[in-house]
C-alpha cells in the first residue's frame, strides 16, 4: 500500500485517541500536549538526540533480547540518564482500540547474527527439489519412456573434454536412461574410467577397427559404429527412444523433453558450430556477405510448410566453407558436418526390432541396411520413405542441440587418465612450451603445402629438446629456421 | 433367486461408485476442493438467493467523476467501479425496491486521484453524506431500516474511515452515516475501529488481463524459494523506519538481504509476474495498511502467499480458508522467517499448492470484465445472500430514530 501525500506532520508520538470522547476534552488536552511536545523538542536539541526512543527501549522493550532498535543515533548508551529536570514522557495510552496491534514507531527486529543458516539452506534446497519432482509429475511429461543414448567415441587428448561434458548432461537427464558408447579401437581404460565416473547404466560396446584420421573416412566409420549399437539394440530389445549423442555435441534439457513426442521417428533442428577458432579479414567479408542471405548460424533440420506438415530439409551448404574445410584431424580449421547429421534424428527403439506391434511398413529392416558395402549417411537410410519423419521442436523453429567437432591433432599426447606421473622432468618457461618429444612432421601436410608453408608451420612450432637453447632462439628463430629444422630430425633419428 | 439379483444389482451399484469415487479421486491430486468457515461455498450462484436494488444517482456522483480521471478504471481500488457496472446488468437486480433485500449507491469515492495517481480521502465523507442525504430524501428505504439493509463498497486504505493514516483513520472512525450499513471493503484488521462487524472483506482490484498475458507454462520449475519486490522503508514518509509497516518489512530486509534463499529487493523488472510463477513463496507484508494487491498476485501465479500482517483479515475469510493455503507469520518472528519457512513439512507445502491450483480460488480474487461465475463480484454477493434473512428488529418503527446525523467532525457536514 503506498502513501505520499506529502511528510507526515509534526506527529505526536502516542497513537489511537478514542474517537468520539475526544471531540470534547479537545481544546485543553491538545494545548497541554502541545506544550509538553515543545518541552520535549527543547530538551531533544539540548541533549542532541530523540531521547523519546531512549524512554521507549528503556520503558517497554519485550522481553526478546532480539529486539534492538535500528536506529543510528541510537547505540547509545543505555547507562546514559536523561535529565532530571525533564517531564517523563507518558506512556503512550494502550491501544484498546487496536487490540495488540498498535499504531506508533515499533522497533526493527534484527536478530543478532542475520546470516542464513547452512542447514536451513540444505532444507530449502530438498524442499525445492521436492516440489520439482512433484511439478514434473503434474504438469510434465505423462508417462515418460525411457531414453537411449548411443554415443560414437574413441581414446584421444579431447575425449575427457567431450565425453564428460556428456556425461554430466545426461546425468541431469530425468527420465530413465541407458548409454551405448561403442569405442573404436577396443575397449580402453581411459574411455572405462571416464564412464565410471556417472552412476548411469552404460553399455560399453567395443568396435575392433581403428579410428581413421581423415574426416570423410571419420563420418562414415562413425555411422558404422552406430549401426553397431542399433543392432546391440535390436538384439537386446531394448525399448524407449534412441538419441544420437555425438561425444562433442552439447544438448539442453529441454531437447529429452522434446523427444517423449516422437512416435516413430522425428527430426530436431541442430545448430551447426562451423565457424573456425581464428577468423581472418576474408573470412570476415565472406562471413558478412553470406549472413545477409542467411542466418548466421547453419542450422540443420526438417522444413515444414505453414500448416505443421515435413516438406523437406535444412542441409548443410558446405560451399562457403570449402577452401576452409578441415581434411584431417586436427587441422585447425573448421570441421563440416555431412549433409545431414545424425544427432539431428531420435527413433522408438521399436523401429529396430525385428516384430514390434505397430511397427510401420516405411522402416527398412536393420538386418538389411549396411551389408554389401551400402553407406549409410544419415539415418534416412533406415527408412524406405522419408516422408513419414515427424519433425520436432516446433517444427524445427527450436535449436534443442548444436553440433561442434573440436579436436587436438589425431597424433597429440596427453598424459593417461590424466594423471602426471612421473612428473616431468623438463621445465620450460612459459612462453613458448616447447614438449619433449617432437612429433614428426606430418606427411599430409608436407605434401598438401609447399615450401614457405611448411616454414611457416616449423617456426610456430619449433620444439627443442634443450630447455636452454629455447630463450635464445625466441629472438633468432627465423634465421635458424634451418638449422633447427635439422636439428630436430636430428632429435627424431635418436 | 430375487436376493440373487439384489446381490448382483448392490455390486453394479457399488463398482459404479467407486468409479466415480476414483475419478474424483484422481481430481483431488491435482486439486482439492476449497471449504471455508462457512461451508463449501466458493461455487455457490447468487441468483435467486438475493435481489438488489440500484439507486439511480445523478452522474455527479459516479460518472462524471469517473469522466474527469479515467485511472480510477486501473488502480487498486477500481472494484467499486466495476461493482457498480457488474450490479447493473446482473440477473439480481431488480427494479422493484419492495422486493430487494439489498440496496445498493453507487457513489466512487475513491476516485479523486493526485496526480501521481493516489487517491484522496478528504472530499470522501462529504460525498458518501451527501449520497445518503440525497437516498434518504428521495426514496423511503434508507429511513426504514437507517441503512441496515443497504451495502456500500468503500475500497479505500482504512475502508470507511476515509484516511490514508491509520491514526487519522482511527480518530475519525467509520463514518457515522454507515453505522448500520453493511460495507465491503478492502482493509480488514481484528480490534480496529475500521472494521466493523459484517463488513465483507473484498481483495484489492488487480487487472485480470495483464496477469493472463504473464502466463508461463506450469512446468517451468519453481526454483526461487521466497520472493517479494516493494518498498522496504519509505524514504519519502518514515525516513528513520520504524513507522511504516510496524517496522516488518524493514525487519525482512535487514535479516535476509544477503540471504541467498531470498529473492528480495526494491527494483520492479519487468519480469515480475514471471518470477512470482517461478517462486515458492511470496511474501505479503503490510504497508501503510495491512491488505495489498500481493495477495491476489500470489494466488493467481500459485505462490504460496506468506502473510505477515497481524491481526488481519483475508478476503472472504468464511469462504476461504487462509490458514489453511497461506502461512501467516507474525510481525514479531519474522527475524526467524527463514526458519519459518524451511521447518514447513513438505507435504503440508505441497497441499497448499494443490489449494492455490484450484481454479475457483483463483477466479475468487478476480474482478474479470465480464464477469464470470465464481469471481469476486459473486463472492460478494455470496456474501450478502449469507447475511440474510434480515433480523426483524432492523426494521425501525416509525417515528424511530437511531443515527445522529449531526454527528462527526465538523469538516464533514459541509455539503458536497
Amino acid at each position: 500500500m503506498k502513501q505520499t501525500a506529502g511528510q507526515h506532520p509534526n506527529r505526536r508520538p502516542y497513537s489511537a485517541a478514542v474517537p468520539g470522547e475526544a471531540a470534547a476534552l479537545r481544546p485543553p488536552s491538545f494545548l497541554f500536549w502541545s506544550a509538553v511536545h515543545v518541552l520535549c523538542c527543547l530538551v531533544s536539541a539540548a541533549l542532541g538526540f530523540r531521547f523519546s526512543r531512549l524512554l521507549f527501549l528503556l520503558l517497554f522493550s519485550p522481553a526478546s533480547h532480539h529486539h534492538h532498535l535500528h536506529n543510528h543515533h541510537h547505540h547509545v548508551h543505555p547507562l546514559r540518564q536523561p535529565p532530571a529536570a525533564v517531564i517523563p514522557f507518558p506512556p503512550p495510552p494502550p491501544p484498546a482500540v487496536a487490540g495488540r496491534v498498535g499504531v506508533g514507531r515499533h522497533g526493527i527486529r534484527v536478530r543478532p547474527w542475520p546470516r542464513p543458516d547452512p542447514a536451513e539452506v540444505a532444507r530449502a534446497h530438498e524442499i525445492l527439489v521436492r516440489l520439482q519432482q512433484e511439478q514434473r509429475l503434474r504438469y510434465g511429461v505423462k508417462d515418460p519412456r525411457p531414453v537411449i543414448v548411443v554415443t560414437p567415441t574413441y581414446a584421444r587428448t579431447f575425449q575427457a573434454l567431450h565425453l564428460t561434458g556428456l556425461l554430466h548432461s545426461l546425468m541431469l537427464v530425468p527420465y530413465p536412461l541407458t548409454w551405448l558408447v561403442v569405442e573404436a579401437g577396443g575397449i580402453s581404460n581411459e574411455t572405462a574410467a571416464l564412464l565410471a565416473h556417472s552412476s548411469l547404466p552404460v553399455v560399453h560396446l567395443p568396435f575392433h577397427e581403428d579410428m581413421p584420421v581423415l574426416w570423410n573416412d571419420r563420418h562414415r566409420f562413425e555411422a558404422r559404429m552406430r549401426l553397431r549399437a542399433l543392432r546391440v539394440i535390436r538384439e537386446r530389445r531394448l525399448d524407449g527412444i534412441v538419441v544420437f549423442a555425438d561425444d562433442s555435441n552439447v544438448h539442453t534439457m529441454e531437447l529429452f523433453d522434446e523427444i517423449q513426442k516422437v512416435q516413430w521417428m522425428g527430426a530436431l533442428s541442430v545448430g551447426i558450430l562451423a565457424h573456425s577458432a581464428a577468423p581472418d579479414a576474408t573470412a570476415k567479408r565472406q562471413q558478412r556477405a553470406s549472413e545477409q542471405e542467411t542466418s548466421p548460424l547453419p542450422i540443420q533440420g526438417p522444413a515444414c510448410n505453414s500448416s505443421g506438415q515435413l516438406i523437406g530439409w535444412h542441409t548443410f551448404n558446405s560451399l562457403p566453407y570449402a577452401k576452409k574445410a578441415a581434411t584431417f584431424v586436427g587441422d585447425g580449421v573448421t570441421v563440416l558436418p555431412t549433409k545431414l547429421e545424425w544427432a539431428g534424428f531420435v527413433l522408438n527403439s521399436r523401429l529396430l526390432w525385428k516384430e514390434a506391434e505397430g511397427k510401420p511398413n516405411w522402416a527398412r529392416d536393420l538386418d538389411e541396411v549396411g551389408i554389401s558395402g551400402e553407406e549409410i549417411e544419415s539415418p534416412l537410410d533406415l527408412l524406405k520413405d522419408a516422408s513419414f519423419v515427424e519433425p520436432l521442436g516446433n517444427c524445427g523453429k527450436m535449436v534443442l542441440l548444436w553440433w561442434l567437432r573440436a579436436e587436438a591433432r589425431y597424433d597429440s599426447k596427453f598424459p593417461t587418465r590424466w594423471v602426471i606421473d612421473p612428473p616431468l622432468e623438463i621445465v620450460v618457461p612459459a612462453k613458448r612450451t616447447p614438449w619433449p618429444d617432437a612429433p614428426p612432421d606430418l606427411p599430409y601436410q608436407t605434401i598438401a603445402n609447399e615450401g614457405g608453408h611448411v616454414e611457416k608451420h616449423v617456426s610456430k612450432k619449433v620444439r627443442s629438446s634443450r630447455s636452454k637453447r629455447s630463450s635464445h632462439n625466441k629472438k633468432k628463430h627465423e634465421t635458424h629456421v634451418d638449422t633447427q629444422v635439422s636439428e630436430m630430425s636430428g632429435a627424431q633419428e635418436k | 433367486m430375487g436376493s440373487g439379483i439384489w446381490v448382483l444389482t448392490l455390486l453394479i451399484l457399488h463398482s459404479v461408485f467407486e468409479g466415480i469415487a476414483g475419478q474424483e479421486q484422481e481430481l483431488n491430486h491435482r486439486t482439492e476442493r476449497i471449504s471455508g468457515s462457512a461451508g463449501d461455498v466458493l461455487e455457490d450462484d447468487p441468483v435467486g438467493r438475493l435481489k438488489v436494488f440500484v439507486y439511480e444517482l445523478p452522474s455527479k456522483y459516479n460518472k462524471k467523476i469517473l469522466q474527469k480521471d479515467p485511472r480510477c478504471l486501473n488502480h487498486m481500488f477500481a472494484a467499486e467501479i466495476y461493482m457498480h457496472w457488474f450490479l447493473l446488468s446482473s440477473p439480481v437486480r431488480t427494479f422493484n425496491p419492495e422486493e430487494a433485500d439489498w440496496f445498493y449507491t453507487p457513489v466512487y469515492t475513491t476516485c479523486d486521484l493526485t496526480p501521481s495517481g493516489l487517491p484522496l480521502p478528504f472530499k470522501s465523507p462529504r460525498m458518501m453524506r451527501s449520497a445518503i442525504e440525497l437516498i434518504s430524501t428521495n426514496w423511503p428505504y434508507w429511513n426504514r431500516t437507517e441503512g441496515a439493509d443497504h451495502f456500500f463498497v468503500v475500497p479505500h486504505d482504512f475502508g470507511a474511515c476515509f484516511h490514508y493514516q491509520e491514526e487519522k483513520a482511527i480518530e475519525r472512525g467509520i463514518l457515522h452515516m454507515l453505522k448500520r450499513a453493511t460495507l465491503v471493503q478492502t482493509f480488514g484488521q481484528r480490534n480496529h475501529v475500521c472494521l466493523k462487524d459484517g463488513s465483507i472483506i473484498i481483495p484489492p482490484y488487480a487487472p485480470p488481463q495483464k496477469m493472463q498475458t504473464h502466463l508461463i507454462p506450469p512446468d517451468t520449475p519453481r526454483s526461487i524459494f521466497v520472493y517479494f519486490r516493494g518498498l522496504f522503508y519509505d524514504v519519502g514518509n518514515d525516513p528513520e523506519g520504524g513507522y511504516y509497516a510496524r517496522g516488518a518489512r524493514a525487519s525482512v530486509w535487514e535479516n535476509f538481504k544477503n540471504n541467498p534463499l531470498f529473492d528480495i529487493s526494491t527494483d520492479h523488472p519487468t519480469t515480475y509476474y514471471e518470477d512470482m510463477q517461478r517462486a515458492v513463496f511470496c511474501l505479503c507484508p503490510l504497508g501503510w495498511a495491512p491488505w495489498s494487491p500481493r495477495l491476489v498476485e500470489a494466488v493467481v501465479f500459485g505462490c504460496i502467499p506468506v502473510v505477515i500482517a497481524d491481526d488481519i483479515v483475508l478476503p472472504f475469510a468464511d469462504a476461504i480458508p487462509w490458514e489453511e493455503i497461506g502461512v501467516f507469520v507474525a510481525e514479531e518472528d519474522v527475524p526467524k522467517l527463514d526458519t519459518i519457512l524451511t521447518s514447513i513439512p513438505i507435504e503440508v507445502i505441497l497441499r497448499k499448492q494443490r489449494l492455490l491450483a484450484n481454479p475457483s480460488m483463483k477466479q475468487a480474487m478476480l474482478f474479470p470484465q465480464p464477469a464470470q461465475p465464481g469471481d469476486a463480484f459473486h463472492q460478494i454477493l455470496n456474501g450478502l445472500a449469507r447475511k440474510l434473512p434480515h433480523d426483524k428488529n432492523v426494521y425501525l418503527k416509525p417515528g424511530q430514530k437511531i443515527l445522529n446525523w449531526t454527528a462527526g467532525p465538523v469538516g464533514d457536514l459541509k455539503p458536497w
